[in-house]
């Protein structure tokens, strides 16, 4: 059973007078569990179509089912609670709030879900333990390295299990013993069933996921999946 | 969300950005301790000008015997046709109302007063203690008029600052004893200096029991009777007692005329009003003033924290989520800053009533409660607006604001 099913998906913006078609006819199933990376170069479409998925934009035509539901007829409270059940963000620039701990950034998802402080409280410990980040608990992003904030980003997605995570160029924004370190952190997710989806620029790390996917121009030009020693 | 965290994450937000929410609590402090402070000094402005009016005796009926002739709000009456006089009888009789306060008679005289060699002629009124209160007088030295039963006759007397400085110079007055017509009078104290009123000069006034006026100047015949009613409200009922009871205790004669100060008493109204509106208004404008304050901080606050409103939908906030955080915020914002205002507000009117004793300024109750919560409502109201931009944010635009 997919997780995700996209058919004939398009998606326009109107930048002056010109239309740009970030997205044109795409048509895409993933499964449950799958190791996808998503490349191509700056404009194919890429951050649009996991905005897209991630229920964050709307396609302009096509439909979009996600576990069993068609998103395109969800209003914004129900998108929201998708999100905020089943859809885990990492972004490259962290996005973490940045007057809140770490802890308290982990725990934001727990808390707007209404779940009361005594549940909350093991959950979030445990998961920045996991993490890594079990002496760095208390202290706000800027006292935290750049791979120890996407590190938090990672334990904060991923706090309430959702099904699906979105990483949009993960490693960007780190220096490659962090990116490695973030990026393991990931699979090791992605190993324990959670569907896993990075948008990236670096080729290496785009060679490790099961099935790559190649943008251009909105389109999906490649779709190739199993071993790594295919040229991309 | 559970209301604990709600609470919790908005004053995290305040805590964590002192600047901003300096700001926007001295605006909110600044429009309420204004609107205290304003209210306060409207009321005691109120007081004051109550008080005042009082002493000009708007709350004054005034019998005359005679039945005037023409109206014209002048005191002048006719003494033509079958007069019967006005009594002390018929001056107490006019106690029995549950809206008069006090009721004076008044004999009028003229006498020679005299002391050791120096001798003048002055206006001697008779009258009894009443009068003390009901012209709002203050004594110099000395005691007014004993309270007396109104017949009886004694022989003290108190005079005015003027004739006391005529007869006694700088030495002192009170205990010594004056000569007024035939009679021999103790001088029992010596009435402050307050210009005229109404139509007795204090200055040049030398008032005796009314029972030694009658005597005195040998009449059973009363000049007026003063009633002092207890609110201007009452004013317009014990005008009908006194009517009544007058006519009845003179066998059914209409031989009295009856004043009261109407166009005295329209202008305090009129001035009354309008300072309760200026007052309303000048603590409307400054609490309007502190609750667009209010919304710019928020707008500001929404501004700089676009990114955080991102990161809040991404990882999955309703926007009705997002409404209630940003609101709470202004809410808690608006009562930390009421009370902050209201603290302000009423040390300044401690201040000034230090310094302006005359002056009460403390604010009324209402005002308290009223400033409050106008403050907290309009902090709301303003804070709709921001909360609502917030909400509606663009989720891909809102993070990508960094």
């Amino acid at each position: 059973m997919s997780l995700i099913k996209l058919e004939a998906v398009q998606r326009t913006f109107v930048v002056g007078d010109e239309t740009v078609h970030a997205l044109q006819d795409i048509n895409l199933q993933i499964d449950q569990g799958e190791y996808l990376s998503l490349m191509g170069p700056s404009g194919s479409g890429k951050s649009t179509l996991l905005n897209v998925l991630g229920l964050l934009d709307r396609p302009d035509a096509g439909s979009y089912v996600f576990d069993g539901r068609d998103t395109t007829t969800l209003n914004d409270l129900e998108q929201a609670e998708v999100r905020a059940k089943k859809i885990g963000f990492v972004f490259q620039f962290f996005q973490l709030i940045a007057r809140l701990t770490a802890f308290e950034n982990v725990e934001l998802p727990l808390m707007l879900a209404g779940i009361a402080v005594a549940e909350r409280r093991p959950r979030v410990e445990n998961i920045l333990e996991e993490t890594g980040l079990a002496d760095r608990m208390h202290h706000r992003p800027d006292q935290l390295s750049g791979g120890q904030r996407q590190r938090v980003a990672i334990a904060r997605a991923t706090i309430t299990s959702p099904r699906l995570i979105l990483a949009d160029e993960p490693t960007g924004n780190l220096d490659s013993a962090s990116g490695e370190e973030v990026i393991g952190v990931l699979e090791r997710l992605n190993a324990a069933g959670m569907t896993l989806i990075v948008v990236t620029h670096d080729k290496d790390i785009g060679q490790r996921a099961g099935r790559r996917l190649q943008m251009v121009d909105g389109c999906i030009a490649r779709d190739m999946f199993g071993g790594v020693n295919e040229t991309g | 969300m559970k209301l604990g965290d709600v609470l919790r994450f908005s004053f995290h937000a305040i805590e964590r950005t002192p600047a901003r929410t300096g700001l926007i609590l001295l605006a909110m402090a600044i429009g309420v301790a204004a609107v205290v402070l304003l209210t306060g000094f409207g009321e005691a402005a109120r007081r004051f000008v109550t008080q005042e009016f009082a002493s000009l005796g708007t709350n004054l009926v005034i019998v005359l015997p005679g039945k005037a002739e023409t109206t014209g709000g002048t005191l002048t009456a006719s003494y033509g046709g079958t007069l019967r006089d006005l009594t002390v009888e018929d001056a107490a009789a006019l106690t029995q109302h549950h809206g008069v306060a006090s009721v004076a008679p008044l004999v009028v005289g003229a006498a020679a007063v005299q002391h050791a060699s120096l001798a003048r002629d002055a206006p001697v009124f008779g009258t009894t203690r009443e009068m003390l209160r009901l012209h709002r007088w203050r004594m110099d030295t000395g005691q007014f008029l004993p309270d007396t039963p109104w017949t009886r006759a004694s022989s003290v007397c108190v005079i005015g600052a003027h004739i006391k400085k005529e007869l006694f110079g700088e030495s002192r007055a009170v205990g010594e004893w004056v000569r007024i017509g035939d009679t021999r009078f103790r001088v029992i104290g010596v009435l402050a200096a307050h210009g005229r009123s109404m139509g007795i000069d204090t200055e040049e006034t030398v008032l005796i029991p009314v029972g030694s006026a009658m005597q005195l100047f040998n009449t059973q015949s009363l000049f007026r009777i003063l009633i002092e009613a207890k609110t201007r409200e009452t004013v317009p009922a014990v005008k009908a007692f006194v009517q009544s009871t007058t006519i009845a205790r003179h066998r059914g004669e209409e031989d009295i005329t009856v004043v009261t100060q109407d166009a005295v008493l329209d202008t305090f109204d009129e001035i009354f009003d309008v300072l309760t509106m200026s007052v309303a208004g000048v603590a409307g404008i400054s609490l309007a003033v502190s609750g667009i304050l209010i919304m710019n901080v928020m707008l500001v606050a929404v501004a700089q924290r676009t990114n955080e409103v991102g990161v809040l939908k991404a990882v999955g906030a309703a926007p009705r989520q997002i409404v209630l955080l940003f609101l709470t915020e202004a809410a808690l914002l608006s009562i930390f800053g009421a009370f902050a205002g209201l603290a302000l507000g009423m040390a300044g009117g401690w201040v000034l009533t230090q310094i302006y004793p005359t002056l009460n300024m403390l604010p009324p109750l209402w005002a308290i409660a009223a400033g409050i919560g106008v403050a907290i409502c309009t902090g709301l109201l303003f804070g709709i607006l921001p909360a609502r931009r917030a909400a509606r944010l663009d989720t891909i635009l809102a993070l990508a604001k960094r």
